[in-house]
């Protein structure tokens, strides 16, 4: 037999591919159809969120949190505002948190829907996003019911949450729950038994336990290779404990087992947030700390109160103080940890704010996870990293 | 969650004695400070010692403090997921010392790195590709650095004459304004003239 000519080739992925996520540019070594390695190229998103935060007041700083994952919003602001609660030492009030919870779960069957259903699309199914779609533009819409923005919300602020929600709004969530379980079964029914799907994602891209941990995976990444391990149940904040709810644990550390954990997780998400909209129905109070010194008054006491004009003049020039020192606040985002890391030196402004994303880490191993398998399959295992540029390049 | 904490930083500073510079529990946060010709022991320790547990790398990051003789801090942050606690590990270093590189115990430190040295220019000796991350190809300074301006020095635009994006330094239409909201009253650490005679 002849002796075949054999080459090598390097080639982009991306930056504007549409299974790429995002703006991400891959240069992948292939050895015929056989990946050998994959270098990401990362930072074409960077807007210097980090530097931006430094130079504005505690409450400015909130908006740049929308921008990182923008399929979760909340969930980001949620850390944010979470470690600077514990440097300042407040209490959130009930509802408050119930608020807070009931939108980290929205935000993560946001997050989960356009992850599962585009997972699909990269495989070759083009229902499941459609079907997916229109309840993730619903809850957008409670989105902006809520807080008046369909995806920039700038709601959960350091001390509760901006403004309560109204009675109606609540109902619709309520009466939103069970036809959105349906859809969820029609799309399962479309891919967790579908042969196509489970050719492209089983056993693909595995992952080892110990080494998932020492690459920095968390969430569902590490789930999926059998750790128990979820920062809602392990290490609650707000009213998590309170919370009925399970947590779904993979196998096989594959794409295919950390599809399942996400439709899992979906359904857990519409119990907690069930679960919410009961304790809501009972509990009223305020939403946010009473602490005239962190929180800004209402309009309405603003017009008629000498010292709520006082207070909301200083919050919105100087803001407030935060007592020096560094925290590290997590919470679990749909991706994974999300965490922020504040050093604060006693000013208004942060001194320094890390955000630690969890698909930093997880894009990091994309190497690890594609060399060796085929060039499709690299679409397939980003699809179930479940990365989003907003919050890798930050 | 305190004393568990506390005991786990004495239990530290008992085991690895001198190469644990100080520790302590703020926050609800052990932090520990090490030299940085001791990380990779400390960290090690921290991974394979059953009562810490520390498997899990969580973020390597770096903080800017231009006023002290080494300006620059480098924070790990770890998680043991068996002990359910986590540990934030800080190590002190300037422009020119490089810091050696954890990538030996967590094979996730490698883009960890890579961006504290883009964006701070801390060297990290053993990491094999240092290069750029999250900035521009070609890009010059690093950004996170308390000296380096908010609106960076270079600008890009699609420049329709010459069919590319060209890049300028930057011009601003207005100065870019940094209020100081501090108010002058609270804090003051100096004496006003005759208020010395006030006290007592």
């Amino acid at each position: 037999m002849a002796e075949a000519q054999v080459r090598n080739f390097n080639i982009n992925f991306g930056p504007q591919h549409p299974a790429a996520h995002g703006v991400l540019r891959l240069v992948l070594e292939l050895d015929g159809e056989v990946v050998t390695r994959v270098d990401p190229h990362i930072g074409l998103l960077h807007r210097g969120t980090e530097k931006l935060i430094e130079h504005k007041t505690y409450l400015q700083a909130v908006p740049y949190f929308d921008r990182l994952d923008y399929v979760a919003p909340m969930n980001q602001e949620h850390a944010y505002a979470l470690a600077v609660e514990r440097l300042l030492g407040i209490e959130v009030p009930k509802r408050g948190q119930l608020i807070r919870v009931l939108y980290s779960e929205i935000g993560r069957l946001l997050s989960h829907l356009l992850n599962v259903t585009t997972q699909a699309m990269d495989v070759g199914a083009l229902t499941p996003p459609l079907w997916g779609f229109e309840p993730r533009e619903e809850l957008m819409g409670f989105y902006e019911r809520g807080c008046g923005a369909r995806m920039h919300a700038a709601y959960v602020r350091p001390g509760g949450v901006h403004q309560d929600l109204p009675a109606q709004l609540l109902e619709d969530m309520w009466n939103w729950c069970d036809p959105f379980l349906k859809t969820l079964d029609d799309i399962e029914g479309l891919l967790t038994d579908n042969r196509i799907f489970k050719q492209r994602n089983v056993d693909i891209g595995v992952v080892d336990l110990d080494e998932a941990w020492a690459m920095g995976f968390s969430g569902v990444m590490v789930r999926g290779s059998g750790a128990k391990w979820d920062l809602r149940k392990s290490q609650p904040y707000e009213c998590y404990d309170e919370m009925e709810f399970d947590i779904a644990i993979g196998k096989n550390g594959d794409c295919y087992d950390r599809y399942l954990i996400r439709m899992f997780e979906m359904h857990q998400s519409v119990r907690i947030i069930k679960q919410c909209l009961e304790m809501l129905g009972k509990e009223t109070g305020p939403v946010s700390s009473t602490d005239g010194k962190v929180v800004p008054p209402k309009r309405g006491e603003m017009k008629r109160s000498m010292e709520a004009l006082i207070h909301h003049f200083k919050l919105y020039t100087e803001g407030y103080k935060v007592p020096e020192g560094e925290i590290y606040a997590a919470v679990e985002a749909p991706k994974g940890e999300f965490g922020v890391y504040l050093v604060s030196d006693g000013t208004n402004k942060p001194y320094r704010c890390k955000i630690k994303a969890p698909g930093f880490a997880h894009l990091q191993a994309l190497d690890y996870l594609c060399r060796g398998h085929m060039l499709a399959d690299v679409a397939a295992v980003i699809g179930s990293i479940d990365i989003v540029f907003g919050e890798i390049d930050r | 969650m305190d004393e568990t904490l506390s005991e786990l930083g004495e239990f530290i500073e008992l085991t690895l004695g001198d190469k644990v510079k100080s520790w302590s529990v703020a926050y609800g946060d052990l932090a520990l400070n090490v030299s940085h010709d001791q990380i990779i022991n400390v960290l090690r320790f921290l991974r394979d010692d059953a009562r810490c547990g520390f498997v899990a790398l969580v973020d390597i990051c770096g903080v800017d403090w231009p006023a002290r003789e080494k300006r620059f801090d480098v924070v790990y942050h770890l998680l043991s997921p068996v002990q359910n606690l986590r540990v934030r590990v800080k190590v002190q270093t300037d422009e020119a010392t490089p810091v050696p590189s954890v990538i030996s115990i967590f094979k996730g430190a490698e883009w960890f790195e890579r961006e504290a040295y883009d964006m701070y220019g801390i060297l990290f000796t053993g990491n094999p590709d240092l290069r750029r991350l999250l900035t521009d190809y070609g890009f010059d300074g690093f950004p996170l650095r308390k000296d380096f301006p908010l609106t960076g020095y270079v600008e890009v635009r699609y420049d329709d004459t010459k069919k590319r994006v060209v890049y300028e330094p930057v011009q601003l239409t207005q100065e870019f304004r940094s209020f100081d909201f501090l108010s002058p009253w609270e804090g003051t650490d100096y004496v006003l003239p005759g208020d010395e005679k006030a006290s007592n």
